[in-house]
């Protein structure tokens, strides 16, 4: 599965959606949803092929696999609020869009800040 | 990527919106609102199942 399918695949989708949306708004949004989703499945295996690169290289570079895995899942947690975004975005609904942001930057905030506790222990240590 | 879902969802919308119009010009509007109402929910089914494969991958890959 190239990239030129990907390109297909959307313009495709981009046609019906235009076909669709004089008449039938609420299943051009369904649509729109629908082909987010198969997009996103396709693209997770060459996402999961990078993480896997990164997984490698930090194993090499001995950093903690604790931070290595909670950074992929605030990449994962950014990618599904972006997700979740844009398609409210594009159903016309941009309040429940920015809702969806702000959960997002609050989980990721909440998830990275026992690693700034930890930085700041490790400088009070120090110093 | 299977686009068979998409043409389904769009012949689905073309088909309702087609119907939408025979039953208006019929004079049956309850039946034609309750005809979208009924083409929404089976979309919504059928979408719903993707996005639930998409959070079971999203899960599996960034390790939930």
């Amino acid at each position: 599965m190239g990239f030129f399918s990907f390109l297909g695949f959307m313009l495709v989708v981009t046609v019906l959606l235009l076909i669709i949306r004089k008449e039938r708004p609420e299943i051009a949004v369904l649509l729109t949803i629908a082909a987010a989703g198969i997009m996103m499945v396709s693209l997770l295996k060459y996402v999961a092929d990078i993480l896997l690169v990164f997984e490698t290289m930090a194993r090499k570079a001995n950093v903690q696999t604790e931070y290595l895995t909670l950074i992929i899942r605030i990449v994962g947690i950014a990618y599904l609020a972006g997700f979740g975004a844009q398609i409210c975005k594009d159903a016309g609904e941009t309040g429940m869009a920015s809702k969806i942001e702000l959960a997002g930057k609050i989980f990721i905030l909440s998830m990275g800040i026992p690693v700034m506790a930890g930085l700041l222990d490790i400088i009070l240590k120090v110093f | 990527m299977d686009i068979n879902v998409i043409f389904r969802i769009a012949g689905i919308g073309i088909l309702i919106s087609v119907l939408n119009m025979v039953l208006k010009q019929a004079g049956k509007e309850e039946q034609a609102q309750m005809l979208t109402l009924a083409g929404v929910v089976i979309v919504l089914l059928m979408v719903i199942q993707l996005i639930q494969r998409l959070f079971d991958d999203i899960r599996s890959v960034f390790g939930f």
